[in-house]
């Protein structure tokens, strides 16, 4: 292990997470509120760590998978840790755990509060909890690619542990153009729908929060009703369509900006992930249909709803906690699939539930036919065996880390629903779930074994699982002899 | 610059890491997944899996907008058609890597039909990388221009030498050589030689001299000699083939050691002029019996490298012999360079050397018509140009206004070397070597004088 490697890369991460810590100070500012010396204290700290960790650019800059995982894995860590220490300095957020939840909770893009009363926060503290929505979604360590004076392309290692899917793509073949490309289309993207939440009637603020959310697929409100708080129709239908657009692989976008369409429209898991939306939005439209006044109604809320809980946003509109289970039983599902690969969005992905999907009709093939070939192919191209195997590993770890969860939740809270789905929404990165954490309600009522267990589901389920479980194995940490 | 390599074999991967590190937008095209992963996990490049004659693979890869494509796998023919391919959909610079010896009989073809721009044969390179090294003494510089065929060679004129206080026009006579002065360096100052030029002990001179005349050359002017007559190739590969062919030419005497009878007698009707012994290369009888004591230069060539270097070590320790060490392996690099074992000669490489060469080349003369550029040191440049057909061709060169500051050394044309006379006129195609105090010259036409300010021609 190249502990100096793992040093200067957490120092890179603080610094560009320190300038990310002046937009809240700044806010403060503007709004003259009281938070603004946190906010100020914790950027200067994380300069100095900044400072004091890049000071000395190692000598060997050799760089490994093991180092890419482990690297990820504790920069977001760090990430939380010093992200958390605003709230707690301005007090509005006093209690360690509950800190950390709300801030992991922001930088994993989860959304899930503990904050009974969220309109009780200083504009500035509203501002960085969005914020941290949207460097959590593109990955801040994409971002430190950008700046990072670094040559060779083992960085890579970086970028695979972090973005989220089973195989990460090059747009160019600069990994630094890449991080460029990704970010700028991203910023683009947000600051698209800003405007266009500010054409309804947002003020800049809220424009500025909403978007970053949405773009960052976290699900923050800054309303206690989340997007119910905005009774308008144009500016949840913005939202809904940003949502979707968010939750699509960016390398769509490249294809488009770059005008190869035909590749673009080749990309299977988009249709899949656009067609799952579009049917589960129709048959809870219909479900739903005597709750509100008319079918248009109730498909508006129908699929707000649909592409916040698949896209793992986490806004909503409506109480969906009271509504039918068969709607009910749709959205947690969702959940489960969550949005594409190479998007902000969380969940398993599209991608692999279709490979897995794909793998069992060929098993199913394999049993009629023994001595049948079949080659899965994936967007008109053949899928190595190793894909299909660390999806499968995915899976396995996936649902033993589900199931653990539920169980270790259970100790100290009784209701199986709220359990089952508190850890669904965390380990996807959604926000809400049923019953206890349903939508109109929150996550502070848990006890602090639960938060912690909770915040573990949310940084593995950002992180896809194996950089945190590689972080707490022994073999990654034992010297070679 | 964008950059397609296709195929990632040991040449691909040093290409790749050579110019990655240059900074180039790499692409990589491999059938193999794994191989490609390996190398996207350490350079900073993209790959694409499939073949390279498939003009899909070669879409995805962006040929549309490359700007050079390099074909260096395994077969000629992939090579061939992918350049073709590249060449047909995007109009790029492109490089192949032909081996067969009956296709680079044919290279001059390829290249004007088939639109590449550069051939690469590892083997010829390498030999001439060697032969290089043998014909010269370590004091002479070497720069090489169509394509390795023309060589400008730098010398320090040394104290008490013939040359001292010679004018240049008296050369040719006095010295009874073809030999062509381009330029002339003292401590701050260069010089493009009129006639009347008098040359002076420790000038550094640029001159161009005929391969067979060289060595003769050297000795009249008295530069420390440590010319080498006799050589002994050890195994009858393809790089011993042409490396005999070359050194025979510049009159070294070869003698080439092989165990298989057949190639021997096919060595023997292809090169009249080498000594070719049947024998095996590894027998230390045969070696003394050959005078391995008395050669001057011993080269193993066979096909394993661990013979190579055992043979190179025998060598070493019973004779005076400069050697030359061929090793295929890419790694263990360190231990095998702290061996006595001479030169180590490794065609891989040297392949990508050559291609990545030619890559920086094109990079310093993109946007302009120069195909190849060297910095000669003292603010010149050699640079060499393509005749297009407004060059005033069929203008006799003593009629044309060139520059003062400007000398036409070479003039190649279809792979035939002319040393320029004031008779001798251009034709649309060839390539012409310019040396120049001037720099940031783009195009041919820039060595001519500006219309109106016409003065004497030298």
């Amino acid at each position: 292990m190249n502990h100096a490697m793992v040093r200067y890369l957490i120092g890179w991460m603080l610094g560009v997470e320190s300038l990310f810590l002046l937009l809240p100070a700044l806010t403060a500012l503007i709004y003259r509120e009281n938070v603004v010396l946190a906010y100020l204290g914790v950027a200067a700290l994380c300069m100095a760590l900044a400072a004091l960790f890049c000071h000395k650019k190692p000598t060997n800059t050799r760089f490994y998978a093991r180092e890419g995982f482990v690297t990820v894995a504790l920069c977001w860590i760090v990430l939380a840790l010093t992200g958390a220490l605003p709230f707690m300095f301005s007090g509005e957020i006093p209690f360690v755990v509950d800190a950390l939840f709300e801030t992991i909770s922001g930088f994993t893009t989860t959304g899930a509060t503990i904050l009974g009363d969220v309109e009780a926060l200083s504009r500035a503290s509203l501002l960085w909890r969005s914020v941290t929505h949207w460097v959590g979604g593109m990955g801040v360590l994409v971002l430190m690619l950008i700046v990072l004076p670094l040559a060779g392309g083992q960085t890579i290692h970086l970028m695979r542990a972090e973005s989220p899917g089973p195989s990460v793509s090059k747009l160019s073949p600069h990994l630094r153009d890449t991080a460029m490309i990704l970010y700028a289309i991203y910023f683009g993207m947000t600051v698209v729908e800003a405007i266009l939440l500010m054409l309804g009637g947002m003020s800049l603020f809220d424009a500025a929060c909403t978007s970053m959310a949405t773009a960052g697929t976290g699900g923050f409100g800054i309303w206690n009703t989340s997007m119910a708080h905005y009774n308008s129709y144009y500016l949840q239908a913005v939202v809904t369509v940003f949502m979707i657009l968010f939750g699509i692989n960016f390398s769509v976008y490249f294809l488009l900006l770059t005008r190869r369409f035909k590749a673009a429209f080749r990309i299977e898991e988009v249709r899949v992930y656009l067609g799952v939306i579009l049917a589960s939005s129709v048959v809870i439209a219909l479900n739903v249909r005597h709750l509100f006044p008319s079918l248009l109604d109730s498909f508006h809320h129908a699929a707000f709803q649909v592409a916040s809980i698949i896209t793992t946003t986490g806004f909503s509109t409506v109480d969906f906690n009271q509504w039918p289970a068969l709607s009910k039983a749709i959205l947690v599902l969702l959940m489960f699939i969550g949005a594409c690969a190479g998007s902000t969005g969380g969940g398993m992905k599209c991608s692999r539930i279709l490979l897995m999907c794909k793998s069992i009709r060929k098993e199913m093939q394999f049993l009629i036919h023994p001595r049948a070939v079949r080659v899965n192919k994936m967007d008109g191209r053949r899928v190595q065996h190793e894909v299909v195997r660390s999806v499968n590993v995915f899976m396995i770890a996936y649902l033993l880390l589900f199931i653990l969860s539920v169980l270790l939740l259970s100790v100290t809270n009784e209701e199986l629903i709220t359990n089952f789905t508190a850890v669904a929404a965390t380990l996807n990165n959604v926000g809400p779930g049923l019953e206890l954490v349903g939508p109109a309600a929150n996550f502070g009522f848990f006890s602090p074994l639960s938060k912690i267990v909770l915040m573990f589901d949310m940084l593995a389920g950002r992180l896809e699982v194996f950089p945190m479980l590689l972080l707490f194995a022994p073999g990654t940490w034992r010297r070679e002899k | 610059m964008r950059i397609i390599i296709v195929g990632c074999g040991k040449v691909g991967a040093a290409l790749a890491e050579q110019l990655s590190a240059e900074g180039h937008d790499l692409t990589l095209v491999d059938l193999s997944e794994r191989r490609l992963t390996e190398l996207t996990n350490t350079l900073d490049l993209t790959s694409v899996t499939g073949s390279g004659t498939s003009y899909h693979v070669l879409k995805e890869a962006g040929v549309q907008d490359t700007d050079l494509l390099i074909a260096v796998t395994a077969h000629d023919e992939i090579n061939l058609l992918s350049c073709l391919i590249a060449r047909k959909a995007s109009g790029c610079h492109t490089i192949a890597r032909v081996r067969d010896p009956e296709y680079v009989a044919e290279v001059g073809f390829m290249r004007d039909e088939l639109g590449l721009s550069m051939v690469i044969n590892p083997e010829l390179s390498t030999a001439r990388v060697v032969s290089r090294l043998i014909r010269f003494p370590s004091a002479i510089g070497v720069s090489t221009f169509a394509k390795g065929r023309i060589e400008l060679l730098d010398i320090r004129i040394p104290e008490g030498s013939r040359l001292e206080g010679m004018a240049v026009c008296e050369i040719g006579p006095l010295l009874r050589c073809n030999v062509l002065m381009c330029m002339v360096r003292r401590p701050g100052q260069t010089f493009i030689p009129k006639g009347d030029f008098v040359l002076h002990a420790g000038d550094d001179i640029t001159v161009i001299v005929p391969r067979s005349e060289q060595a003769d050359f050297f000795r009249q002017i008295g530069v420390p000699n440590d010319h080498i007559r006799s050589a002994m190739l050890i195994g009858g590969g393809k790089i011993s083939y042409f490396l005999a062919k070359l050194l025979l030419d510049s009159g070294i005497s070869v003698k080439i050691i092989e165990n298989r009878l057949e190639r021997c007698e096919a060595l023997s009707e292809l090169l009249p002029g080498a000594t070719i012994i049947h024998g095996d290369g590894t027998d230390r009888d045969l070696l003394d019996e050959e005078g391995l004591a008395r050669c001057e230069a011993f080269c193993a060539l066979t096909g394993m490298d661990e013979e190579n270097i055992l043979l190179a070590l025998h060598a070493g320790r019973h004779t005076k012999a400069k050697l030359f060490t061929k090793v295929n392996r890419v790694n263990f690099e360190e231990v095998i360079g702290s061996l006595p074992i001479g030169t180590v000669v490794r065609p891989k490489q040297t392949t990508a050397e050559l291609i990545g060469q030619y890559t920086r080349a094109m990079q310093n003369s993109m946007g302009s018509n120069v195909e190849t550029l060297h910095q000669l040191g003292g603010g010149a440049e050699a640079l060499e140009f393509r005749v297009a057909a407004h060059d005033l061709t069929g203008v006799p060169l003593q009629d044309m206004p060139i520059r003062p500051d400007v000398l036409l050394c070479c003039i190649n044309r279809k792979g035939k070397r002319i040393i320029p006379r004031g008779s001798d006129v251009l034709r649309e195609g060839d390539t012409v070597i310019v040396v120049s105090t001037r720099r940031g010259m783009n195009d041919l036409q820039d060595i001519f004088q500006p219309e109106g300010t016409e003065g004497a021609t030298s």
